[in-house]
């Protein structure tokens, strides 16, 4: 089967890397705090002061960059903002690809979403499947006035009609590549990382993956 | 008829020596035999025994034909080596008059594989309640001398001690299933570690040595003799030893699952291990094997109890108890009592052949291998390893615990009064 | 990987932490508006029950549906199962159409084991009570409530019930949710005492992880949870005691009894209660009791196990594959 069939590409989200693979930073920890920093101006200036903004990240570092983005917002508009927490997997389109995953945390802020602009927060950026169950999931918990989206990087081959609303750093990669994000809560540093993932891998034949799939 | 000369077999597991079949009989055993007009058997070091003798034996005909008929159970049994088996009685309708016992006793001798002594039921119907007519079957021409309730315990003290005292008129035996009723209400296993944590309800050693207990003195006050079916507990042992000790007519079985099984297979709640009584514990299986070495416990007995596939593949509680033996019991007795150096093949010519035809009252089995004796024969190739397997069976039933298990050694030939009834393995 | 639910003694400790974690998350979606997930959207779970049981089947059906799996219930009662079908006709039937898995409840111990083992099915198995066996979704509705209770929702996530005591009450012999619970505590780091008269407690109890005690005043003090077992009023005829009033004097939570206990001790039942025999209404109905929490728990905990089991492709739970040593 070729790499680029869409099933081999089932996640946006998986777990890390694995340790095999060789992958050298792109980005460095001052470059993720100048994007995060670019972002959250963006968002104000966008979002006309963000005032009925909630921000809810994606499990498990999107949830550490949304409270990054949610200090730096109030930096910027000396006001609280709400943030939170949307776990998504008991609405992936690839559960059954591989084994039942734990599940993370969905963790509303105490007014809710309704009527409010919800900005959901992921670290990277892939086919869109993420996305789309974050979507669904936020359908069977209210109805927002508008969702918007933040990742720190794109790095493209969307298989579904979803783009970013503010994105830290365009990152053009080949399906054989991987991206992953470092941040110090989860990792001890901030970072992205490029790498190759190894020719006898899942891209080779031709069956689904669930790690190192960024 | 015709000569077979069976040649280099150790008789009773002693030096190899040769043994001549004339007709019906022995002719002569000693070296370098002369072969002339005789069919040759080389036995090649193989163990040559007297051929078994079952006390325990469930032939299901008639009634349930739909597990075993006389016909399947005697080829079985051949093919086990056995060339006599006793019939239990719990038939559909049951053996407890002199026409059923005739009836099973003809249909033993037209099957020619395997003399059927049938066994008659002490109390009629196997209620526990009225004497079934013991006089009556024993003057039959199945000349019955082994009664038993078999599948239920006579557990009427006052019943059992007339049974006892009536059998006495005519030399015969009861053989108790020992089970007190009122102890094992919804018994699925041995009571004990393992039936607390499957909670399956307990059948509890007591339940077994309390009757066996009575019985003993019974049997000792009216002054008959008892015999103990399928012993399973290391303290029936103990009770069956003291009343063997104070010299009273006792004498005990022992099957050969219990020497071998435990309860913790039934954690697997496969129904092939359910059986009655049931599988007990590694103890207990020690106790019995000491047992039957020591001679305490008198002879194995195979209770070979087929049971239809549909009656063993369903839940534990909803299947039938028994498991098939005839086939495997002296595989088994060799691989618990003669690899291990408990018995030797003299001892297991005694358990399996010479002590139960005497129990039984059999003339004309459980003899020496000596000339002019009958020549029922079995030869057993104890150096063969091979793994059970049921689609073998010459049983109509195939409820066997020990299908995919090694097991050594094989019954290669069997004759039944000089007549090969198994050759090569193959039943003849 | 373990795909049928049959025992609470299959589970590692980490597995029953999964369990109740994923269940904590699950407890959560009882707070939505829409208390619904796409989860087993296209699934379908069977509850097999043999014997009447309303409150089990009910939370079994409750977890199944939030989670979208088609449901279809099969009561042998005016089945065919009752016109002398087995087991395995019934099995068979449910595989052909089709099955993901089978909850099964049956009077007969083992039945479950025998289900998942035999090759009858190709879906998984959970155990909704058999006989006097186990009931382990009972024992982790009972455990998650008690971590809830004695350790803390947030505080509980991802912890064991390390150093809790654990005192269960009444008819051992015959309880398949004493039986799981046992299992389960014990491999969640807690300590169990199991209280009761000496009839109704196995031969053989002395190899459980667990103490046994005659005396219910003896270890009030030092109990951190008092479950009390429903006890059968038949149990009396046979002799296991001699009047419902001695048993309740002897070994039934009253009021009195429950101000011995540590401050922040809770009283369970698994119900349906029999008041005024092994619990006075008192108790039942006080704020310690968590009886009406334990029904409200087992959904989310039905969730859980019925997510572990079906949500991938494969279960996430660590134990050993099923063995066919039966064969």
């Amino acid at each position: 089967m070729d790499a680029s069939s869409s099933d081999v590409r089932v996640s946006d989200h998986a777990s890390d890397v694995d340790p095999q693979v060789p992958a050298r930073p792109v980005l460095e920890g001052p470059d993720v705090a100048r994007m995060l920093t670019r972002i959250a101006h963006e968002i104000v200036e966008r979002a006309k002061g963000a005032d009925d903004v909630v921000l809810l990240g994606i499990p498990t570092r999107g949830v550490f960059l949304a409270r990054r983005l949610a200090a730096k917002l109030e930096e910027i508009t000396g006001r609280t903002v709400p943030v939170g927490s949307l776990d998504i997997t008991m609405y992936r389109d690839d559960l059954r690809l591989g084994p039942a995953r734990a599940l993370a945390r969905t963790e509303i802020p105490g007014d809710g979403i309704e009527g409010r602009v919800v900005l959901l927060v992921d670290d990277v950026l892939f086919s869109g499947r993420t996305i789309r169950a974050a979507l669904d999931a936020l359908n069977d918990i209210g109805r927002p006035r508008a969702v918007q989206l933040a990742v720190l990087v794109d790095r493209g081959h969307r298989e579904l009609p979803i783009r970013a609303d503010y994105v830290g750093k365009n990152l053009p990669t080949s399906l054989r590549e991987t991206v992953k994000v470092q941040l110090t809560e989860e990792d001890g540093r901030d970072a992205v990382l490029l790498g190759t993932r190894p020719a006898d891998d899942a891209a080779a034949t031709g069956r689904p993956t669930r790690t190192g799939e960024r | 008829m015709s000569k077979t000369l069976i040649r280099g077999a150790k008789v009773l597991g002693g030096e190899p020596q040769d043994v001549l079949i004339d007709g019906e009989t022995i002719a002569e055993v000693g070296t370098d035999l002369s072969a002339e007009g005789a069919r040759v058997i080389e036995a090649d070091g193989q163990i040559l025994l007297p051929g078994l003798v079952d006390l325990h034996t469930h032939l299901r005909e008639p009634g349930r034909e739909d597990s075993e008929t006389v016909l399947t159970g005697t080829k079985a049994a051949a093919a086990g080596g056995f060339t006599a088996v006793h019939a239990m009685a719990n038939t559909f309708p049951v053996a407890d008059t002199a026409g059923v016992v005739e009836q099973v006793w003809r249909l033993g001798q037209e099957s020619g594989y395997c003399d059927v002594q049938p066994v008659g039921a002490v109390t009629v119907g196997l209620e526990g309640k009225k004497l079934a007519e013991l006089g009556a079957m024993h003057e039959s021409r199945a000349g019955v001398r082994v009664f038993s309730d078999d599948g239920k315990c006579v557990d009427d003290a006052v019943i059992m001690r007339r049974a006892l005292e009536y059998v006495k008129a005519f030399d015969g035996v009861v053989a108790q299933h020992a089970q007190e009723p009122r102890l094992t209400e919804g018994a699925q296993m041995n009571e004990g570690r393992v039936s607390a944590e499957l909670g399956l309800g307990g059948w509890p050693a007591v339940a077994e040595e309390s009757i066996i207990a009575r019985d003993v003195l019974l049997a000792a006050h009216v002054g008959s003799r008892v015999h103990i079916c399928h012993l399973s507990t290391a303290g029936s042992v103990e009770i069956v030893r003291w009343a063997k000790s104070k010299g009273w007519n006792v004498t005990a079985e022992v099957t050969p699952h219990h020497l071998l099984l435990t309860d913790e297979l039934v954690r697997s709640y496969d129904p092939v291990y359910k059986v009655n009584p049931p599988l007990r514990t590694e103890a207990d299986v020690l106790a019995l094997r000491e047992a039957l070495a020591d001679g305490t416990i008198d002879c194995v007995a195979t209770d070979h109890a087929p049971h239809p596939h549909e009656d063993k593949d369903c839940e534990w509680s909803a299947a039938a108890m028994g498991m098939v033996g005839l086939e495997t019991a002296l595989s088994v007795v060799q691989h618990t009592m003669v690899d291990n150096g408990l018995l030797d093949w003299a001892g297991v010519a005694d358990r399996m052949s010479f002590r139960p035809a005497r129990i039984g009252r059999l003339e004309s089995h459980g003899r020496p291998v000596s000339a002019g004796e009958p020549a029922n024969l079995t030869l057993h190739d104890s150096a063969y390893r091979g793994v059970v397997d049921p689609a073998g069976f010459a049983s109509r039933s195939r409820n066997t615990p020990y299908e995919g298990r090694e097991l050594p050694g094989r019954v290669t030939h069997t004759f039944l009064r000089g007549r090969a009834t198994v050759v090569d393995g193959k039943l003849a | 990987m373990k795909r049928d639910l049959i025992s609470a003694a299959d589970l590692t400790r980490d597995d029953a932490v999964l369990i109740l974690d994923t269940a904590e998350e699950m407890a959560r979606v009882a707070d939505r508006p829409i208390k619904k997930l796409p989860t087993l959207r296209g699934r379908t779970v069977v509850n097999l029950f043999f014997e009447d049981s309303t409150r089990t089947r009910i939370s079994f059906e409750a977890a199944a549906k939030r989670l979208s799996a088609d449901v279809i219930n099969f009561s042998a009662k005016g089945s065919s199962v009752s016109k002398g079908e087995s087991l395995k006709d019934t099995a068979l039937t449910l595989e052909a159409m089709g099955a993901d898995a089978v909850v099964i409840r049956h009077p007969d111990s083992g039945a479950p084991h025998r289900l998942a083992t035999s090759g009858w099915i190709g879906g998984s198995v959970v155990n909704a009570g058999d006989g006097t066996h186990e009931h382990p979704t009972q024992a982790l509705l009972d455990a998650f409530t008690m971590r809830r209770r004695l350790v803390g929702v947030d505080a509980g996530l991802g912890k064991d019930l390390a150093g809790c005591r654990i005192t269960i009450v009444g008819d051992i012999l015959h309880s398949r949710v004493a039986r799981s619970n046992v299992h389960l505590l014990t491999t969640l780091g807690a300590e169990v005492t199991l209280v009761a008269p000496p009839t109704l407690v196995p031969i053989g109890v002395e190899s459980w992880p667990c103490e046994v005690s005659y005396d219910l005043d003896a270890v009030l003090a030092t109990s951190d949870a008092v479950m009390m077992l429903r006890v059968q009023r038949e149990r009396m005829n046979a002799a296991f005691f001699p009047t419902e009033r001695e048993y309740a004097r002897r070994y039934g939570l009253d009021g009195e009894r429950m101000a011995r206990m540590p401050q922040d001790a809770i009283v369970m039942h698994p119900g349906p209660m029999n008041r005024g025999m092994e619990i006075t209404a008192e108790v039942a109905d006080s704020p310690r009791c968590t009886a009406v929490e334990q029904v409200t728990n087992g959904v989310s905990i039905r969730m859980a196990v019925l997510y572990l089991l079906l949500g991938g492709n494969e279960p996430a739970l660590t134990t050993p594959a099923r063995t066919e040593e039966s064969k």
